[in-house]
């Protein structure tokens, strides 16, 4: 009888994985075939003509070349200094910001007058022509896997998001370079890939979104062989999708935006929702152990992946089933999780999907000062009750995400908006520069989330938390979207910035905040930064044991005649702050090559022999040479 | 910037009278003036009844409290009882009303005392940006009760945030005065704390939640306790440690720390002093004795001074010397021990608090002529005595020190002037300046006793020499080399640093050397007397010049009532004292065995009667294991090793070099490890064979400037400027 249902069973998913690939195929024959390497693929489908691919190969045709994000969107002052954001893709595009303008000037002491433009293009003679190892390219050619050494293409690749990194492009500043771009199609493409790089020695640097704030992309300057950048942006499907044990199969090129996208289309999402998520792809989340806003209801991506395929010099690696947990010695995974393209190039995940959840309700807390919010947020932790998301932004940040509101669409709506500032701050004796915003996001079904509301509601009462509504919080996550754009309007008027992040135990969140912030200050100030600087920090995350921190910092360098290596410096110090305060060296971002220094003293000399020994074997010839991590 | 060579004297306009403004307005409106001082971090202070509360909540104390209960059998919530118990007694309640109390009263009292209050304005500034920023810790070294009053008194004059202020507490006990003192700001502290674990963690939670939360400066002396002989004292490590830990654990981004200078051209208790030393015990602090000391407060005291330093940042300080991460894998709130590290950073910072506390001390001409008063018991003519005096105020200012001379005074009114405010020690007739003998006549009166008439004398000497001792940093460095170098084997610069080295060992109960810096100290003496032109260096020999024999001899001069105090005792010590003493008999026994000696001619220096010196010369043989320590029962016994202290001796007396003396052995290297386990010289580590070493790497440090590197790299980078004004 078992037997019997089982087969039944079986037979059903058969059936219904058979209507897909039907689907699938359906589509595709309406598809004009552009693709050679698609041919040679097993991979069901090609891209999707319901969600056409987001990431071209020619990424420069949509996205900046020296900036964040899309060129379409952008801010800027328009010629009444009022602030805007140009564009159609997002809440902010098109909109008036009356306020920014203000708290830019009076923040940062910059003037609109005084202006920092980026060069306008890539002066192809500043690149350095590229070192191709001939007979790689050859036999790469025999493959019919495209491939690119166009120096535009190998400029996008050359670099991921960190301020220095940028803030070079805009000087027209290039650095070592990769000298070629291959844009592999499948998981075999990448195995012969790999295989062709190892026979003519050839260094691989996989690259996935590009939004690595760890100088992770940085080809090392002393690296002599050939470098090819591996772009993964063309391995974006969805293979399958398993109801019943609720997971889906997705080659790890797919970036964040279209995978929700296209799991929304069934009726699932994965929940995994990293600020970059727009851009930063399913590999490079699992190579960097991301963490997603709402890890809260779907975990970071360590607790999402349930299996992982990675081609490396040593052939693949992958484990034989999709126990949800085994007891199999140390988790290989976990040698994969993190790995930051040091070992290979992850080509497919298994990972966890969730249906897509009926209600979601955005909401805020106001609290007298960023101790009651911290307070708060340890006993939302204590009591594991957090919601999707909660997060607790200091004052400044407050500050910050106010200057980003929209002009008002009403006198009446302005007019409710001064009664709320007047009950905060003049009834309820707020001081309108300590208090602060823990802002909040629910998921679930309607009745869960009201009930969840009431209760997290209730915990911020006793800490002295008001409720400031839905719009307050949605504003607070919409400006962890557009804070990458913001940089970049502020690089126009001599302001840099960047962010960073850390994860402390809960005693010493409000210790390490202080510290850090009051840190950064002082040491631009003894750096001879003219104006204070923005130096803010939010609570993102909860743990049992711990938070994670995120901190903002930026400044007007006008006057100093060597910005960046302030900004370097102010920035090392901080991170050294971070350490001694009981901090970790990352919570989500990463080592890189950034904070490399610090892996030592943060692992142990026998760890940091431990992941050289894997290294050792898995690539031995450093075909993977970005030389991230040790 | 400050060099700290200096040759110039402070302009006098850089301090202050405080007096001044008092004298021409009214006092009450003073007091009750608006008194709004800028808080920490624009924070009101906290209360005395929230701060109670924090302390008794903390984790800390939880744990204590627990363990105490676990130890003792007894239920937690008597412990807890017994922690609110000490809080209660501990606590300071300060009020403003109170200050404005003391601030009227002590104004009537202060004008009468002092003919000027002098304070220098632009480290007050400094001060008060340091307490908008950070927990502020006020440090000033202890010569008198009145230091604290005063030192409120300034700051409420100033408009600066009241400190609290630990204090000893046998204050406390005095009826009234001692609740006055609480509600000015004072809190109090057990003399004798020993192994009371959860007085101790009351306390630390106390003290570190004041620290954390910023919300008054605290005061307390480093010195622990007031220097009778108004030398300063080595510093106690106990509540310094409990002030750092804030900023080692992380909970404060920095902490601030003042060394103030409170210097009297004559202190009040004076007489009081020298009569411990002498072995008349102190009366206990009591209302009623404190009202019989009116009579004190009728006479004139001349002025004092309080030089407020340079604010020193603990971050600055400690940076490479504390890894702040030390502290990440245990919960914070758990008592731990401090590690090695953070032990010799408390210890660095402490000495060099009380280095620093010393080179703000403003001199009076009085302190100069004492020196030269104790190199002539006999007395000597008026016009010598300024001639010898103004001799000696140019070497204190080539020596780097801070003078309060009188401007466009000829030199021997400026004695006179002196003579007369000191006339219970000094009196001037027919153009001879002689020390008194107490009655105040030097012929005796016949029914004292020859052995009464020696204390006497000895209780005028005493007092002369710590006026002398306020000087006496400023000597010390050049005057240790000046004895090193007859008494070491050869010239040769190792030989004498290694000699520097003993002696500076020797005698570092006697004057305060910062832990592990004794190159610095050696170079520190060779520049200064390189300066005056008192030696000269010539390839690795070093001579006292020709022409400048009379510096050398003056320095060693100073030094000498230490030596012969020394070898006195050790000669006790190894001839006719007995092999084990208790620490009962030590003081007595000894004692008697000077005055037998003074009385019969033999031994001159009245100083060998002070019972600290005597002290102190114990306690530096415990440190040199000549003396060990044997607990029996409640009794402490002393055994003497002889022959050690015979070494001790002789090297001190240059019959021996000091390389084949015990404490040298570390000087060998490691070559010829010594054969007795345990270390004899914790302070100073680094031998000779380093000194050559180590020169080179310092050669640039001390060409520049020998002098003070520790404070060199003290200096708070926000707070530019120079509160030394030695530029």
């Amino acid at each position: 009888m078992a037997s019997n249902g089982k087969s039944s069973e079986r037979q059903k998913i058969a059936q219904q994985r058979l209507r897909i690939i039907a689907g699938h195929l359906r589509k595709q024959e309406e598809l004009d075939h552009t693709d050679i390497a698609a041919q040679e693929c097993k991979a069901e489908s090609n891209s999707n003509a319901a969600t056409p691919n987001s990431m071209p190969r020619k990424r420069q045709e949509i996205m900046k070349w020296n900036g964040w994000g899309y060129s379409d969107s952008r801010f800027l002052f328009n010629k009444k200094g009022q602030a805007e954001f140009t564009g159609k893709r997002y809440r902010l595009s098109g909109l008036i910001l009356p306020s920014l303008k203000d708290w830019f000037e009076g923040t940062f002491g910059a003037n609109l007058q005084h202006k920092s433009p980026a060069t306008p293009a890539i002066n192809a003679s500043a690149v350095h022509p590229p070192n191709l190892s001939e007979s790689f390219v050859e036999e790469l050619k025999a493959t019919g896997i495209p491939f690119s050494h166009d120096t535009e293409d190998r400029v996008f690749r050359a670099h991921g998001h960190c301020l220095h990194e940028i803030f070079a492009l805009r000087e027209g500043r290039f650095g070592r370079c990769p000298d070629m771009v291959v844009w592999p199609n499948c998981h075999n493409d990448v195995v012969k890939i790999v295989e062709l790089a190892c026979k003519h020695n050839v260094c691989l640097m996989p690259y996935g979104g590009g939004t690595s704030v760890s100088s992770a992309l940085e080809c090392p300057p002393e690296e002599k062989r050939s470098i090819v950048s591996l772009d993964t942006s063309q391995m974006n499907r969805i293979l399958w999708i398993d109801e019943k044990n609720l997971t889906a199969h997705v080659e790890a090129g797919i970036i964040g935006q279209d995978l929700e996208r296209l799991l929304n289309e069934s009726g699932y999402c994965t929940g995994h929702e990293p600020d970059s998520m727009e851009f930063s792809s399913l590999g490079g989340w699992v190579a960097t152990r991301a963490s997603g806003m709402k890890k809260n209801i779907y975990g970071n991506i360590e607790d999402l992946v349930v299996h992982i395929k990675m081609v490396t010099p040593r052939g693949v690696i992958e484990k034989s089933c999709q126990g949800p947990r085994v007891s199999t010695g140390p988790d290989v995974h976990h040698f994969i999780l993190g790995s930051e393209g040091t070992l290979g190039v992850v080509t497919e995940v298994t990972m966890k999907i969730r249906p897509v959840p009926e209600y979601q309700k955005y909401g805020s807390v106001v609290f007298p000062n960023f101790q009651a919010g911290v307070a708060c947020l340890r006993e939302v932790a204590k009591q594991r009750c957090a919601p999707a998301s909660i997060r607790l932004m200091d004052n400044e940040q407050f500050q910050f995400g106010h200057a980003l509101k929209p002009q008002e669409s009403s006198i009446f709506t302005s007019f409710v908006e001064g009664l709320k500032k007047f009950y905060i701050t003049k009834f309820k004796g707020f001081d309108p520069h300590q208090l602060c915003v823990a802002t909040l996001l629910f998921e679930g079904d309607r009745e869960k989330v009201l009930q969840h509301e009431k209760q997290v509601y209730d915990i911020a009462a006793k800490f002295g938390g008001l409720a400031a509504g839905e719009d307050n919080g949605q504003r607070g996550y919409m400006l962890t979207f557009v804070i990458a754009y913001l940089r970049d309007l502020g690089m126009e008027y001599y302001v840099i910035g960047e962010s960073f992040e850390t994860s402390v135990p809960w005693d010493r969140v409000l210790d390490l905040c202080r510290n850090v912030k009051e840190r950064i200050i002082r040491e631009c100030k003894d750096k001879g930064v003219q104006f204070a600087p923005l130096s803010t920090c939010r609570v993102t995350q909860t743990y049992d044991a711990g938070a994670c921190v995120y901190f903002y910092f930026a400044f007007n360098y006008r006057g100093l005649s060597d910005p960046l290596s302030v900004y370097l410096q102010v920035e090392h110090a901080a991170r050294e702050e971070i350490l001694a305060n009981g901090g970790s060296l990352s919570h989500h971002h990463g080592v890189g090559k950034l904070r490399k220094e610090w892996m030592r003293e943060t692992i142990s000399d026998v760890g940091v022999g431990m992941l050289k020994s894997v290294k050792e074997y898995v690539d031995p010839d450093n075909i993977f040479g970005n030389r991230n991590l040790l | 910037m400050e060099t700290l060579c200096t040759e110039k004297t402070p302009e006098p306009g850089e301090f202050t009278d405080i007096l001044e403004e008092r004298r021409r307005n009214s006092d009450l409106s003073y007091a009750l003036r608006t008194f709004s001082p800028q808080p920490y971090k624009g924070h009101p202070p906290t209360s005395a009844s929230a701060l109670h509360q924090a302390v008794l909540d903390s984790h800390y104390l939880r744990y204590v409290t627990q363990e105490v209960a676990t130890e003792s059998g007894e239920p937690v919530d008597v412990i807890r009882e017994e922690a609110a118990g000490i809080l209660e007694e501990m606590s300071h309640n300060l009020q403003l009303s109170f200050i404005r109390l003391l601030g009227y009263t002590l104004s009537k009292v202060f004008k009468r005392v002092f003919r000027r209050i002098l304070v220098n304005e632009e480290g007050l500034n400094k001060l008060q940006q340091a307490i908008q920023e950070y927990p502020v810790i006020l440090m000033p070294n202890h010569r008198s009760y009145v230091d604290f009053l005063v030192l409120s008194y300034v700051l409420f004059t100033y408009d600066l945030s009241i400190p609290v202020i630990a204090a000893g507490i046998p204050l406390m006990g005095m009826k009234l005065i001692g609740e006055i003192l609480r509600r000015s700001g004072a809190f109090f502290i057990r003399r004798a704390i020993g192994s009371d674990k959860l007085y101790w963690a009351v306390l630390s939670e106390y003290v570190k939640t004041i620290v954390r939360t910023g919300s008054a400066p605290l005061e307390f002396y480093v010195e622990g306790l007031r220097s009778r002989t108004l030398k300063s004292l080595n510093p106690k490590l106990g509540m310094m440690h409990m002030v750092l830990e804030p900023f080692f654990k992380g909970e404060v981004y920095d902490i601030c720390l003042v060394p103030i200078s409170i210097s009297y051209d004559r202190v009040l208790e004076e007489s009081l002093l020298a009569h411990e030393l002498l072995g008349v015990p102190k009366p206990k602090e009591s209302t009623t004795g404190l009202l019989k000391a009116r009579k004190v407060l009728e006479d004139d005291y001349g002025s004092m001074h309080l030089c407020f330093g340079q604010p020193l940042s603990v971050r600055e300080l400690s940076k490479g010397r504390i890894s702040r991460s030390q502290y990440n894998l245990v919960p914070r709130d758990l008592p731990q021990k401090p590690s090695e590290e953070t032990q010799a950073f408390v210890s660095m910072v402490a000495h060099g608090v009380v280095r620093l506390q010393e080179r703000g001390v403003v001199l009076s001409p009085w302190s100069l002529m004492a020196l030269v008063l104790l190199q002539n018991y006999g007395g000597l003519a008026l016009d010598s005595l300024a001639q010898r005096t103004a001799w000696l105020r140019g070497l204190a200012l080539k020596f780097g020190a801070l003078l309060d001379w009188p401007a466009q005074v000829p030199d021997e009114e400026v004695m006179l002037s002196s003579v007369s405010l000191h006339g219970s020690l000094v009196c001037c007739e027919e153009g001879r300046v002689f020390l008194l003998d107490e009655q105040g006549s030097s012929a005796a009166v016949s029914s004292v006793s020859p052995e009464e008439a020696v204390l006497k004398r000895a209780a005028v000497v005493l007092m002369c020499a710590s006026y002398r001792n306020q000087a006496l940093h400023v000597f010390v460095r050049p005057a240790l080399v000046a004895v090193a170098m007859p008494t070491a084997p050869s010239s040769r610069k190792e030989d004498v640093f290694t000699q520097f080295k003993f002696l500076q060992e020797l005698f570092s109960n006697e004057f305060v050397f910062v832990p592990g810096m004794a190159i610095q100290d050696f170079e520190e003496g060779c520049s200064l007397l390189l300066r005056c032109g008192a030696l000269q260096i010539s390839g690795q020999e070093l001579t006292v010049t020709e022409d400048e024999q009379e510096i050398a001899s003056f320095l060693r001069a100073i030094l000498q009532p230490f030596i012969q105090t020394y070898q006195v005792v050790f000669q006790h010590l190894t001839v006719d004292g007995s092999q084990v003493f208790t620490e009962r008999q030590y003081i007595p026994v000894l004692r008697s065995y000077v005055l037998k000696l003074i009385l019969a001619g033999e031994l001159h220096t009245y100083e060998a009667l002070s019972s600290d010196t005597q002290k102190n010369v114990l306690h530096t043989l415990l440190r040199m294991e000549a003396v060990t320590k044997m607990k029996t029962g409640d009794q402490s016994k002393f055994i003497v090793n002889k022959a050690d202290i015979q070494r001790i001796g002789d090297i001190l007396a240059g019959r021996r070099p000091a390389q084949s003396a015990a404490f040298s052995r570390l000087n060998q290297g490691h070559a010829r490890r010594s054969v007795r386990g345990g270390s004899t010289s914790e302070r100073e580590s680094r031998g000779t064979g380093e000194l050559r070493k180590e020169s080179g790497k310092c050669q640039l440090l001390f060409a520049t400037c020998s002098l003070h590197v520790v404070e060199r790299c003290w200096r708070l980078g926000t707070l530019p400027g120079d509160t030394y004004n030695k530029a």
